[in-house]
């Protein structure tokens, strides 16, 4: 058995003393449906230091996404905390301390891209010419420079979800929450933009928790990655890796890939074996 | 052995033009129709013809008899073109400002339907923005709503020419009011499902932005109740013009298309009211053109598809 709630593997770098950006401690989530309780998650405790890209792993209805919509107080625990750079899910959220990314681009259809990626900074009370400046900078960091006229409905599925990955970094949150947020997008397109998140994430410097159920791209990605297991929800091993930042898709064919990536796969078979 | 046979037997294909084909459809059944009509013009009007020839004791031939039934002053189915003759000359044959024009007439009714569709579809938007703000409302108002369309508006009318009467209110305004009364409800069921159709995850989105209601509301409710506004809206124009004319019955109006509808009925005059009815339905169909036009337009500016 793999020792869980471990907040840093042995085998990972040492620890630098940098700051917390999530610490979740004890966290339940206990929903009351009509068949009785359902614990969607139980007794999870995670560190989550700046600048990391932390992957949550695991098969449908293991509370992954439900553990980041905790971390966005998008829904409240039941039990234990959850403390964003030291003050509480919701200050952070009111704060407007983290950029969330769902599955869907959930564009706005009538709003032109360039109107999709101000209005989180007309939410927020940007002037004008700073939300100009912003929409000139992240779309050109997710290449989208030169469509802020089109519409939602004239651009792909994978530039849909770049316009609002850029919408997300339009108001320079330090913390992104993404949600499989290329899990609708076709292999090809997604190896593309997970380069290009990875580059991202290298210029921005920014805190990155990310879910997603696909082995390979938790380990490209991460530099921490959680594997999770259903009924109840939880965490059954946290594992570190430790490519370069400014690693290729070709670090996927060497040896330290395929472990991890078979640590990955042996802690979630042993969570699977609670189906039977 | 067979479809061989036949398909050899069958004369080259005739093509037909794209205008054609789509048309000829549509050409076929308002001819067919005509055609039932012009039948049921002369057996129905029949009758009184005949009276008519028997009472002077002319002797009369079938024929005759036929153009009578097309041609009679007060036929209980006037046949369409004397319709369309009397539309003709009631619209064209009298200046605008006389009580014998039906564009006179048209524009009584149309000023009711215009100012009561705008009070009914500001009622109605309102109404539906309260009710999804709070949910108490929904179950306070809700039952009210559907109440008020249940109550037979012809009942209704003449209490609120009245109660309005007695207050000093007169003319325009009480019709407008009735018409309002009927054109709120679509308009309101309408925009309270637009209001609710952001999905959870645009609405969590606003959430994650710390957004306040009302930005929520501007930002996202209102844009995604658009389409819904507008389909409500076509639906609410057409139930305004009924509810003026509807409106025009009980008062004893002296103008506007129910006034004359009503004058034709006491008079016997049938081709005046099928004139009227004609008008009527011109006016529909002008009212939720210019909503559709409308439609586009605002389609346009929020960048639907072409």
């Amino acid at each position: 058995m793999l020792a869980p709630n471990e907040t840093n593997s042995a085998d990972g770098p040492a620890v630098t003393p940098t700051a917390l950006v999530v610490r979740a401690q004890g966290v339940g989530l206990t929903y009351q449906t009509a068949d009785g309780e359902v614990e969607a998650l139980s007794n999870v405790n995670l560190d989550i230091a700046e600048g990391d890209f932390v992957s949550f792993i695991g098969p449908s209805g293991c509370g992954k996404t439900t553990l980041l919509r905790l971390i966005a107080d998008l829904e409240k625990p039941t039990a234990g905390s959850i403390l964003i750079n030291g003050v509480t899910a919701e200050q952070a959220r009111l704060h407007r301390q983290y950029g969330y990314i769902f599955q869907a681009p959930a564009l706005y259809p009538w709003r032109t891209i360039e109107r999709n990626v101000t209005l989180p900074l007309e939410i927020m009370g940007f002037d004008a010419a700073a939300r100009r400046e912003r929409v000139e900078r992240y779309l050109k960091l997710v290449n989208l420079s030169g469509f802020e006229r089109k519409y939602p409905w004239q651009l792909s599925g994978g530039m849909q979800q770049r316009a609002s990955i850029a919408r997300a970094l339009s108001f320079e949150p330090a913390l992104l929450l993404m949600d499989e947020p290329f899990g609708a997008l076709d292999e090809i397109v997604r190896d593309h933009l997970n380069e290009q998140l990875l580059r991202l994430w290298n210029q921005t410097k920014k805190t990155v928790v990310f879910v997603t159920h696909s082995i390979p791209e938790a380990v490209f990605l991460s530099t921490k990655i959680v594997v999770m297991s259903p009924r109840p929800g939880r965490i059954i091993d946290i594992i570190s890796c430790d490519f370069p930042r400014d690693r290729t898709l070709e670090v996927r064919e060497t040896p330290e890939f395929l472990k991890i990536a078979q640590r990955v796969r042996s802690g979630l078979r042993s969570g699977h074996s609670y189906d039977e | 052995m067979t479809s061989s046979r036949l398909s050899a037997a069958r004369p080259a294909e005739i093509r037909w033009h794209p205008t054609v084909v789509r048309y000829a459809p549509v050409v076929v059944i308002v001819l067919a129709l005509i055609a039932i009509w012009y039948m049921a013009a002369i057996l129905m009007n029949m009758n009184i013809v005949r009276g008519a020839f028997e009472r002077n004791d002319t002797s009369y031939t079938t024929a005759e008899l036929i153009a009578g039934t097309l041609s009679a002053e007060r036929p209980l189915l006037p046949a369409p073109h004397q319709i369309i003759e009397t539309f003709g000359d009631d619209v064209f044959g009298w200046p605008v400002t006389s009580p014998r024009s039906l564009v006179y007439h048209s524009w009584v009714t149309l000023s009711a339907t215009f100012l009561g569709f705008l009070l009914g579809a500001g009622f109605g938007v309102i109404l539906a923005v309260m009710i999804v703000h709070a949910r108490t409302l929904q179950k306070s108002l809700l039952p009210w709503i559907i109440c008020s369309q249940m109550v037979p508006i012809l009942a209704v009318a003449p209490i609120v020419i009245v109660v309005l009467g007695a207050i000093g209110l007169r003319g325009l305004l009480p019709k407008a009011i009735i018409s309002a009364y009927l054109c709120f409800f679509p308009v309101t069921i309408g925009v309270v499902k637009g209001l609710s159709s952001p999905d959870p995850m645009q609405r969590d989105l606003m959430r994650t932005w710390s957004a306040t209601q009302a930005q929520v509301f501007w930002k996202l409710r209102w844009p995604s109740a658009v389409p819904y506004l507008f389909t409500s809206l076509k639906v609410s124009i057409t139930i305004s013009l009924i509810g003026a004319i509807v409106a025009e019955l009980p008062t004893g109006a002296q103008a506007g298309l129910g006034a004359r509808l009503l004058a034709g009925s006491y008079y016997g005059q049938t081709v005046q009211i099928w004139a009227a009815l004609v008008a009527a339905s011109v006016l529909a169909v002008g009212l939720i053109g210019l909503v559709s036009l409308v439609e586009r337009w605002v389609g346009q500016l929020m960048g639907a598809r072409k």
